[in-house]
């Protein structure tokens, strides 16, 4: 197997459709000029009340600390596009996302900072997530290439978009260095576009 | 076959394939805030790059400015920090950037449509979700991630895969009362949260080819939460006359010469679509939420619905939506009472969503029960509502009139709901926690309902409160 291809790790299930980005990080976390304290304030209104005190929220369990996939159900990081929510997901110690929908703009904000979003039907998502639950110490053997999971000796397939898959393939999920490549072709594009002047 | 407007943007600003499939599409037009860009900044700078073409980025603040006093430094230490890094990097990269007090500062979506920034047949990004509010004008515009603009900043272009296009055509005449917030919110409790997924959005039909441009930017903003990736609406006469004499806009033959070639960029009568809605909008009643996502929405003479009648995590859904609501199933959403009502935001915070709720509002009073807030979209909004006298009728009414920015569509500033407060607010998210109180309660409706509510201190037909049923 293509070592590229690889995920593994520990999971917990965040049970829930449509989790938007304000739940994953609410706004009041966006006051920061960068993204490095985001980690403790992940799901933070989920987890923690007025006082800060902990709900005992599934993240918490002392059974899933430590855990790097994480599941969940439908339409997963809907709302406001803020990176903040996948920045949060990943300082927090998360490697992947399964779910049966993502955001577009969540998603396209995970694949660039090279965490893979799994997208897995819903028969086998709760057969997955109740095998988590039975078995927080078990650990995830993924496989980017055959689009495969083993978890507590069953296996589960699961889909990505074709470009994310690739990109995670390759090592390339970040597009940067390719699009300033193109130098000469955006100047191109530019110069051909016959957009009225903007600035004033 | 012709070509709809999505592909023939796509095809003008095509840059070329990328090895993992995708393709590279130049931006024409990126707009920046001080939220999702600072850290963008900061990523260029490890990198050592520079901005490519630092004149097609503008930038101004709106989430984290006070609609109080804005004077400096602002009285949240890290907003004033925010907006510092904000304003030393538009400097040292040459970046345009709307200040508060230069007369063009306000929300990102407002600011860029009424400065004629935001023109038809281009590509627009931003780091926020709403910027599909640019579609109204017949351009590709799209929310983008922090990493997203380093990339814009960097090479003005974006990796995209390309969308679907799915027409929403809404048909007929909508009634009196009812208004483009409406429309949206109906649209998103028909298709769902998550309907949109993989297409973008035109809208198209009789109800708008009829609205204003201020209406469609209603309809477009909340695309996103339907899921689409972007809304438009084909550019025609009423975009033309909207943009003719902006402040960013070219003048006489230009103005000419652009107006026939944002001409071409509509929809040709034959073009193909991945999917087509048609919505009867004489039918569309004024719509207001009763959960916790936009499309858990009803018409406001309908009753709540009852999660019994749902199934699976449908069902647990819609019982803790209700839960965190505070609301029965099966009772009128009209008589919930409400303790804020906020009128603004990128949805409602145009001069026209201003001066319909004053024309309504005068001579009237919002119940003690109730705060309400009215804040404009941005200063050119506030200097248009001020010369009109709106403010004064707003404040006779019991509205503060309060200064340019997001405020409490988000609460990133001291605009919060306190508690479990229950907010009538013509924003365009009722997340749980969304308006500054992890406890706080919204329920998006129009302007005018907002209004209707304010004045009632509960939810309230519009129509009835302020008679606005047609008497022909």
């Amino acid at each position: 197997m293509n070592d590229l291809a690889k995920r593994s790790g520990r999971g917990v299930y965040v049970q829930g459709n449509d989790i938007d980005t304000d739940r994953i990080i609410p706004a009041r976390f966006l006051k920061c000029v960068t993204f490095d304290e985001l980690g403790p304030a992940l799901f933070y209104d989920e987890r923690f009340d007025s006082q800060d005190v902990s709900k005992g929220h599934i993240l918490d369990a002392p059974v899933h600390q430590g855990a790097s996939i994480m599941i969940s159900d439908t339409n997963f990081g809907c709302g406001s596009s803020r990176e903040h929510a996948p920045q949060a997901l990943q300082k927090f110690g998360f490697e992947v996302i399964i779910a049966e929908s993502f955001a577009e703009i969540f998603h396209g904000n995970c694949t660039t900072l090279g965490m893979p979003c799994l997208i897995m039907e819903k028969t086998q998502r709760k057969r997955l997530a109740a095998l988590v639950g039975q078995h927080p110490e078990a650990e995830f053997l993924i496989d980017l290439q055959a689009q495969t999971l083993i978890f507590a000796n069953e296996q589960f397939s699961f889909t990505m978009k074709d470009s994310a898959r690739e990109a995670f393939l390759t090592g390339r999920f970040d597009p940067l260095d390719e699009l300033l490549v193109a130098k000469e072709a955006i100047h191109a594009v530019a110069t051909r576009l016959n957009y009225s002047d903007h600035s004033g | 076959m012709g070509k709809n407007l999505y592909q023939k943007v796509w095809d003008d600003h095509l840059v070329g394939p990328l090895e993992n499939g995708q393709y590279q599409i130049f931006m024409g037009l990126h707009l920046i805030h001080e939220v999702t860009s600072p850290q963008a900044f900061g990523m260029l700078k490890d990198k050592n790059l520079k901005v490519a073409y630092p004149r097609r980025t503008f930038a101004t603040v709106d989430h984290i400015i006070p609609t109080d006093d804005q004077s400096r430094p602002f009285s949240d230490p890290m907003a004033e920090r925010m907006m510092a890094v904000l304003s030393d990097a538009t400097l040292a990269h040459g970046i345009e950037f709307f200040q508060p007090n230069s007369g063009s500062q306000g929300i990102v979506h407002v600011v860029g449509p009424e400065l004629g920034l935001t023109q038809p047949g281009i590509t627009i990004c931003c780091g926020d979700s709403h910027t599909s509010t640019h579609g109204a004008f017949g351009c590709i515009a799209l929310g983008i991630g922090t990493s997203q603009v380093r990339d814009v900043l960097a090479s003005q272009t974006l990796a995209m895969d390309p969308l679907k296009v799915r027409r929403i055509e809404v048909t007929g005449q909508l009634s009196s009362g009812v208004t483009a917030k409406d429309v949206t919110l109906h649209i998103i409790r028909l298709l769902g949260v998550n309907g949109g997924v993989g297409y973008a959005y035109e809208y198209a039909g009789a109800v708008i080819e009829a609205m204003t441009m201020e209406e469609r930017m209603t309809v477009c903003n909340m695309s996103i939460e339907g899921g689409a990736r972007c809304g438009y609406i084909n550019p025609d006469e009423t975009t033309f006359a909207y943009l003719e004499g902006r402040e960013r806009v070219p003048t006489g033959a230009a103005f000419d010469a652009a107006r026939m070639r944002w001409a071409r960029y509509a929809s040709d009568p034959d073009a193909h679509y991945d999917d087509v809605v048609v919505i009867d909008g004489s039918a569309i009643e004024p719509t207001v939420t009763w959960g916790v996502t936009p499309a858990q929405a009803l018409g406001i003479g309908e009753r709540i619905p009852d999660p019994a009648a749902a199934e699976g995590l449908d069902q647990e859904l819609m019982t803790d939506a209700l839960r965190y609501m505070q609301l029965e199933a099966d009772a009128p959403i009209a008589g919930t009472k409400i303790d804020v009502a906020f009128i603004g935001s990128c949805t409602n915070g145009r001069l026209s969503d201003f001066q319909a709720v004053a024309a309504a509002i005068e001579g009237r009073k919002v119940a003690s029960s109730v705060r309400a807030i009215a804040v404009p979209g941005s200063e050119k909004v506030d200097q248009a509502a001020r010369a009109l006298g709106l403010h004064e009728v707003f404040t006779a009414a019991g509205f503060e009139w309060r200064k340019p920015g997001c405020s409490m569509c988000l609460a990133m500033n001291p605009d919060k709901l306190v508690g479990d407060e229950v907010c009538a607010s013509s924003s365009n998210r009722n997340f749980m926690g969304r308006q500054g109180s992890s406890t706080g309660r919204t329920i998006l409706m129009s302007p005018i309902m907002v209004a209707a509510a304010a004045i009632q201190g509960a939810v309230a037909d519009a129509r009835d409160v302020f008679q606005l049923e047609q008497t022909s």
